[in-house]
């Protein structure tokens, strides 16, 4: 009687973890398909590679240029130079706090660092365009401050947090005793951060950063602020940009319903997908890659 | 043989934090000699295994006074150059902690770090430490598979071959042979008879036959002091304590 009763009870918690984890699969799928639904249409008009390779994107002029190539370029070097930016810090930042920082140091530091990633991104976007803007035009003497450098700097911001919270506990997590045999061995603290810490956290912290990026290239609201906006090929990291996020999210109440405009933004949202679930994917193999194995001489 | 003190203990006290774990130890140890250190669990072996190499200075609010001579300069003076300090003095732990690398990179690992970059000398010296820890013919055709993949037994032998490695002075072993089946262990005690040629070594270990086939020198710690120490032969045969002797009989407790 107990045992039949105990069967149940774990078959119906089965069933219940089962169809949440079903429901929220099922709807993202919906989503997906609701998205390339309402972008696919955009292809008649179209192809695909004037869609992607297009530099010109005047969705509202006649007749209308739909050529994403500058919002993509924009994403990705926004993306790439706050890399540039967040990954050193937040990596070294993970390093000093787990392996170097004395306890009040840390105590000080990390929740500086969390706080960090508590920032509302409007507020961040606030800061660049009300304080750092006006300092860029003037150091650089340029037309704008709001530009992709200042995008770069504000999103490097926004990665910072993510980047070194997820690296620290990679590098936390690595074993006392590795480190002990390698100081052991007559190797220097400095020695045994860089060949037997790091290269053992590598997974945690190559998630971590790759995580970070996905933050910095799905970011809407930071670009939409700093980055100025125009859909033209930059040619210098002061020109004014706008990455697909910021595209999307200032054109989307002016689109015409189910117009072309409409669905080019669609569109330009399954690309922005493409690249974040790309992110995910590199950050899922290489994290199963370098999980505690051998590595070759 | 010529008895030549390498290492000495001078009233050495340990504290981790306001908890004594060493009393007043003083302990001499020879060139080319085997000592072997015995005792209950948790009676400090480890401990003062893991103070002659500074390994205990990574645990937070630990204290040591006393001195612990080595070639005449003590180990806990400000000047001491640490790293060259445990280059000098190499270690085998209780629990086997070979790197998430490569068998090859494992034991290259401490020929790298002290600056050796001759190829031909690192695996050459790679091969000889592992037919050392008598492992070479267990491992020579997958040197490049991950040390992880390999049993704890011959983890700990791996362990032994990357301490081997770097030719210390003195080799610390803190019951290198525990998690070994009996013929890994003979090969480990041959290795360490053969190794008091070369070396200084100090071993800890539960098992007291081991105890009386490798040692030249048994101490008998009970918490945290030094209670006997004497040649192993002496010890083993005519204690002259009572407490050492219910031990070795196993008459303890
Ligand atoms: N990191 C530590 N922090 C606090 N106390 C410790 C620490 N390591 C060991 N001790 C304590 O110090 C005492 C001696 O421990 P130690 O590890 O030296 O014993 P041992 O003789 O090596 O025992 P075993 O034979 O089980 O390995 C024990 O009471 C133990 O609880
Ligand atoms: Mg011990």
């Amino acid at each position: 009687m107990i045992i039949f009763k105990r069967q149940t009870t774990e078959k119906t918690m089965q069933w219940l973890f089962f169809t949440i984890a079903a429901a929220s699969i099922v709807i993202l799928i919906m989503i997906m398909i609701f998205l390339f639904i309402e972008g696919i249409p955009i292809f008649k008009k179209i192809s695909i590679i004037n869609f992607i390779f297009g530099k010109y994107w005047y969705p509202t002029s006649s007749p209308p240029d739909f050529g994403i190539l500058p919002l993509i370029t924009a994403s990705i070097v926004v993306t790439f130079l706050s890399s540039l930016i967040a990954v050193p810090l937040g990596v070294m930042t993970a390093i000093y706090l787990s392996e170097i920082a004395s306890t009040t140091m840390r105590e000080i530091v990390k929740p500086v660092v969390e706080m960090l990633a508590a920032l509302p991104s409007v507020v961040i976007g606030f800061f660049g365009m009300v304080v750092f803007a006006p300092f860029l035009q003037e150091t650089f003497d340029i037309a704008t401050g709001l530009n992709m450098f200042n995008a770069s700097i504000m999103l490097a911001f926004m990665a910072i947090p993510t980047i070194c919270s997820i690296s620290e506990d990679a590098i936390s997590s690595v074993p006392k005793t590795l480190k002990e045999a390698s100081l052991s061995l007559g190797a220097t603290h400095f020695e045994t951060i860089t060949r037997v810490v790091l290269p053992a956290a590598l997974s945690g912290i190559t998630t971590g950063v790759i995580l970070g990026m996905a933050r910095v290239i799905g970011e809407t609201m930071v670009v939409l602020m700093v980055a100025g906006g125009a859909a033209l090929m930059p040619s210098s990291i002061f020109d004014p940009v706008r990455p697909m996020p910021a595209s999307i999210a200032a054109e989307m109440a002016e689109a015409p319903f189910r117009g072309d405009h409409y669905f080019a933004l669609f569109a330009t949202g399954i690309v922005l997908f493409i690249f974040t679930f790309a992110f995910n994917m590199i950050a899922d193999y290489i994290s199963n890659k370098y999980k505690q194995s051998g590595e070759r001489v | 043989m010529e008895k030549t003190l390498k290492l000495s203990s001078q009233n050495l006290n340990f504290y981790y934090g306001t908890v004594q774990a060493l009393h007043d130890i003083s302990l001499d140890f020879y060139s080319n000699h085997v000592t072997a250190l015995i005792g209950p669990s948790g009676c400090g072996k480890s401990t003062f295994l893991r103070c002659i190499n500074r390994m205990n200075d990574l645990i937070p609010e630990t204290k040591v006074d006393g001195k612990i001579i080595f070639d005449g300069q003590d180990i806990y003076a400000h000047s001491l150059d640490v790293v060259l300090l445990r280059k000098r003095i190499g270690m085998v732990f209780q629990k086997p902690n070979p790197f998430p690398k490569s068998i090859f990179e494992n034991v290259a690992y401490g020929l790298k770090v002290n600056g050796i970059r001759d190829k031909r000398l690192i695996s050459e010296t790679v091969e000889e430490s592992l037919i050392k820890s008598a492992l070479w013919d267990e491992v020579k055709d997958r040197l490049y598979e991950s040390a992880l993949s390999l049993s704890g037994g011959q983890q700990q032998r791996l362990c032994i071959a990357r301490a081997l490695a770097v030719s210390p002075e003195i080799l610390l072993m803190d019951e290198p042979a525990s998690a070994l089946d009996p013929i890994a262990t003979q090969k480990i005690e041959d290795l360490i008879l053969q190794l008091k040629e070369l070396y200084t070594i100090i071993i800890v270990t539960h098992n007291m036959q081991q105890a009386a086939r490798v040692s030249d020198f048994t101490a008998f710690f009970y918490m945290g002091k030094l209670i006997e120490m004497d040649d192993t032969e002496t010890l083993f045969t005519r204690p002259k304590l009572k407490q050492t002797e219910d031990y070795i009989t196993g008459r303890f407790g």
